[in-house]
């Protein structure tokens, strides 16, 4: 019993501890990031290679003065970054690192991580509203009208691996991807002839989840000031950027897990899980790379992409590759 | 640049019974090394400050590129420009809503004194920043050099935590 509540204490720092590490150096790979791309050095003087910016970024967003505006809902303005917090804290549970290293295998993994991703919406709603300031709402209003047009095709692709591999266990998917690149789910088979689409929708989906650029429509600084997080300084700012960045932790790992055969290696050697984090970090980069080089799209075009575009493939999509397992 | 010896207005606070010098340390070092600005510029000026934060001069090398658009998240208000009595109000507003330690640099001539606007008879601007904001850093200039900025942000940095980020090239040993 006891060492049950051990493991589970042990499960759970580990989670918050890798979050945290992430969401620290991912910033600091952002701004390096975004400085090699605009030609200029980025955070680099304070220690090597700019390393210990992310420690100091997190003193001063810790000493600041914790504001509290004064119209604001104060249980809903208090609550709404903790809330953004718990999913992405909460998905690692269930998330395969390896063969061996994940804390509680379940048989709805793809279900609960995906539905923990919605409650994220929610958080940017109590922000928006929580704060009395009509830029947040009107941001959390975009936000969630984001989240909600692009959870359907995310849901829908997800439908689709589901059947290919007959399972909702997150394990138990990646392990049937074992062996190399041609057992992936992004090949295409005989019977699912359109995976490198369903691929391609998946990561535009979370990309737009995960409020990323182009999409991150619910920060638009040329309109709306900040976003949903206008009225929030000091920490309670710090844990929506560390969220966005645990989200998209949350986000490449389950593209890795769902497309890219999870910790096996393309060839078939030495699975484990350096595969993994080598994949989910490469997919990070790539999503910096996006955010540095395009420009962000309008609301009407963002949700236009989803709702004509994306539903319409990824339905096909899925109608073809449950007729086609019935016949092969 | 000629300089002051302004006494540092740290210095005055009298210490406290308990110490807390080592944490002190620390948080200070952390404040200057992220120092966010708020992103609004009210005249020429800001075009060099623009251009302080672009590829040739570059402040994101001193964590200092994070240009906040909400005064909830910033730490340092740079008065970029002429600062117009129908402005003053607004920038107060926004100086109010930023929340604290906060710290105020007047980026050229016009935010320090009024500069080429300060003359007999004019009845639109307010003649230096420090009219109705505690200033810490004066940069002068019209418009100051993108290098001036910088210094400034070190001279903000010394004077916020009495730490230099590098020796003094000029100073003989
Ligand atoms: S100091 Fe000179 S450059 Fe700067 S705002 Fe005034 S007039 Fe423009």
């Amino acid at each position: 019993m006891s060492l049950t509540i051990l493991n589970v204490l042990a499960a759970v720092v580990a989670a918050i501890a890798f979050a945290a590490l992430n969401a620290a150096y991912l910033v600091w790979a952002e701004r390096r990031g975004a400085g090699r791309i605009q030609r200029r050095p980025g955070p680099n003087v304070n220690g090597p290679f700019g390393l210990l910016q992310p420690p100091c970024d997190g003193i001063k967003l810790m000493t600041k003065q914790l504001m509290i505006p004064g119209g604001a809902d104060k249980a809903l303005f208090m609550v709404a970054p903790v809330l953004t917090m718990i999913p992405a804290i909460a998905s690692f549970v269930t998330i395969p690192f390896s063969n061996t290293i994940v804390a509680h295998s379940m048989n709805v993994g793809v279900l609960m991580v995906i539905g923990f991703a919605s409650l994220g919406g929610m958080a940017i709603l109590f922000a928006g509203w929580g704060s009395r300031n009509k830029y947040s709402v009107m941001a959390s209003v975009r936000s969630v009208s984001q989240a909600i047009s692009y959870e359907v095709p995310l849901f829908i692709t997800a439908l689709t691996v589901v059947l290919i591999t007959g399972t909702l266990n997150l394990h138990e998917m990646a392990s049937i991807q074992a062996g190399g690149f041609w057992n992936w789910n992004i090949t295409p088979s005989l019977s699912s002839p359109l995976m490198p689409v369903s691929f391609l929708i998946f990561f535009i989906c979370i990309l737009a989840e995960t409020n990323r650029a182009p999409f991150d429509l619910g920060e638009a600084e040329s309109e709306l000031v900040a976003g949903f997080h206008t009225e929030y300084g000091s920490m309670g700012f710090g844990l929506f950027f560390m969220a966005e960045y645990a989200h998209i932790v949350i986000g490449t790992s389950l593209i890795t897990i769902l497309f890219l055969g999870g910790w096996g290696c393309p060839f078939g050697l030495y699975p484990g899980v350096w595969w993994f984090l080598i994949k989910i970090y490469f997919l990070i980069f790539s999503f910096i790379l996006i955010r540095w080089t395009f420009p962000r799209t309008t609301i009407y075009g963002l949700l236009n992409l989803s709702w004509k575009v994306l539903i319409p493939i990824t339905l096909f999509n899925l109608l073809l590759t449950a007729g086609l397992l019935k016949v092969f | 640049m000629g300089t002051q010896n302004v006494p540092s207005p740290l210095e005055q606070i009298p210490s406290s019974i308990v110490q807390f010098a080592v944490a002190d340390k620390l948080i200070n070092i952390g404040r200057v090394n992220s120092l966010w600005p708020l992103t609004f510029g009210i005249a020429c000026c800001a075009i060099e400050m623009m251009a302080t934060g672009c590829a040739r001069f570059d402040m994101s090398r001193f964590g200092a590129e994070v240009f906040r658009p909400s005064p909830r998240q910033a730490d340092l208000m740079i008065v970029a420009g002429t600062v117009t009595k129908k402005m003053m109000p607004g920038i107060k507003v926004l100086y109010d809503q930023m929340p604290e330690p906060k710290w105020v640099m007047a980026l050229g001539n016009c935010a320090i004194s009024g500069g080429p606007f300060a003359f007999e008879g004019q009845y639109s601007i307010v003649l230096g920043a420090d009219k109705f904001l505690p200033v810490d850093i004066y940069i002068p200039g019209c418009p100051p050099r993108p290098e001036a900025l910088l210094e400034g942000i070190l001279q903000l940095e010394n004077k916020i935590s009495g730490w230099n980020r590098w020796k003094d090239p000029e100073a003989k040993v």
